[in-house]
């Protein structure tokens, strides 16, 4: 699937070389097939004044290109691996080309890509980032749709942090400002899913460079030990088991 | 989010829609709303733009499935570019009608997505083109489409006259998009309208507040 030059067009079609590999695996050593991590995630999104900035909770926010990153929810090797890929695309982009991609670049790749698989690659992805026409915000759904928004959450804690971006957006927001509202809305996803949780991280994208907060909030530790008296015994009855002995041995050690 | 939404006609971001097209005077309006939902429950975006510019003079209103739909777009706006290239002059809206309807026509099987393509050309002067889903190509002077369009067919046949000017025919659009927003749950957002004609594009965007309201509202 990898592309030698990004202006190529890939063979109309499924490519099915793999299918063939993986039938040939399972015969031989009766391999089992990997089983797809999905990932429950909240990620959001959203523009301030001039800026870009994306945060999430429990998966990585992918880097694009110098100027460019992608969060992905949904099954994690598929956001992994089209992240990927698009990244090498637009590497060998710049390479040639002597310039930084545009994100409305990195979004038509994507949605190319997705739409040609159908939606069998579960990618649900948020793009973002500054190029010389300014910051750009695209939503890349797994069946090849795109929309570009001020902001955005997706994942399975979409709805909760939605609440949260739709009642503190305003346009021209301050760095600050933004960043508050975005850790708020992920704070909402991870409190109201259970696929969401732990560590918030941010990443801010402005035109002089990057700032990738890990972690941007980190999850406070839940003890779970008890002491034991916390829950009062009421009553008590043993019941000794009746054993049978079967068969016994006696094996002395040589110790001479 | 399409994890909770399963069982529905259209797989993924579905446009929902209402999107119009009419002659008047000397243009065509073309209109759509901007609302985008997944399986009927959930309003993935208030602000999707379904009205497409292919060409200059030359516009495509998209309803079905998003994906698919911006798709065939993409691709037609590709072609229609490479055959004004050869040709050294503006493409005619039958170009561009026949364009869609090749993709979708072709493809049926594998596509669920519906056009109306309206513009301006030198030949034929303004003209509105309706691709439906299975790739049949007619020709209308007015025409609705989407899920919405079921709303305001008896709006559309009573109020729509031939000839009529620049500002009413805007008026009779946005009204026409006001009344199948207001019914219609998978429709709704604002109206986005472009009026063409020979001497260019104007875009009106009518925000949701300030869309018409009737009697009973």
């Amino acid at each position: 699937m990898a592309l030698s030059s990004v202006l190529q067009s890939p063979a109309p079609g499924f490519n099915f070389d793999n299918a063939a590999r993986n039938a040939a695996l399972g015969r031989n050593d009766g391999g089992h097939t990997p089983k797809p991590l999905k990932t429950g995630t909240t990620i959001a999104g959203s523009g301030f004044q001039g800026e870009w900035w994306a945060d999430k909770a429990c998966a990585k926010i992918h880097y694009i290109s110098p100027n460019i990153y992608c969060c992905g929810a949904g099954t994690a090797a598929d956001t992994e691996k089209t992240t990927d890929l698009l990244s090498s695309n637009l590497t060998i982009f710049s390479l040639n080309s002597g310039r930084n991609p545009r994100v409305v670049m990195a979004a038509n790749i994507l949605q190319d890509m997705l739409y040609r698989y159908r939606g069998q690659i579960g990618a649900n992805l948020i793009l973002g980032g500054v190029d010389c026409t300014g910051n750009h915000l695209y939503k890349v759904g797994p069946y090849g749709s795109v929309d570009k928004t001020a902001y955005l959450s997706m994942g399975s804690g979409d709805l909760a942090a939605l609440g949260i971006l739709e009642d503190g957006f305003k346009p021209d927001l301050e760095m600050e400002q933004a960043k508050d509202l975005v850790r708020a809305a992920i704070q909402a996803g991870i409190m109201s899913d259970l696929g969401s949780g732990n560590n918030i991280d941010i990443c801010v994208i402005t035109r002089d460079g990057v700032d990738y907060i890990r972690p941007y909030q980190e999850s406070e530790t839940i003890k779970y030990k008890y002491r034991p008296g916390t829950t009062r015994v009421l009553t008590e009855k043993v019941v000794p088991l009746k054993l049978e002995v079967v068969h016994e041995s006696v094996k002395k050690m040589v110790t001479g | 989010m399409e994890r909770r939404c399963t069982g529905s006609e259209v797989k993924g971001v579905s446009t929902g829609t209402t999107i119009l097209a009419a002659i008047y005077d000397g243009g065509v309006v073309i209109g759509s709303d901007s609302r985008a939902s997944i399986g009927g429950e959930y309003v993935s975006s208030k602000t999707i733009n379904k009205v497409i510019q292919v060409h200059d003079r030359i516009f495509c209103c998209m309803s079905g499935s998003l994906a698919d739909a911006q798709a065939v777009t993409k691709a037609a706006k590709f072609q229609l570019s490479f055959h004004s290239v050869q040709m050294e002059r503006p493409p005619l809206v039958i170009a561009a009608a026949t364009i869609m309807k090749e993709l979708c026509y072709k493809n049926k099987e594998d596509l669920q997505a519906g056009f109306i393509t309206a513009g301006w050309d030198h030949r034929h002067g303004p003209q509105v083109y309706v691709v439906s889903l299975g790739g049949m190509l007619v020709s209308q002077p007015v025409t609705i489409g989407g899920s919405g369009s079921t709303y305001i067919y008896g709006y559309v046949d009573a109020k729509y006259k031939p000839n009529m000017s620049r500002e009413e025919c805007l008026q009779f659009a946005t009204n026409a998009l006001a009344l199948a927003m207001g019914r219609d749950n998978v429709s709704g957002g604002v109206a986005h309208l472009a009026v063409i004609s020979e001497t260019g594009v104007e875009h009106v965007v009518v925000p949701g507040n300030k869309l018409p309201r009737f009697n009973h509202e």
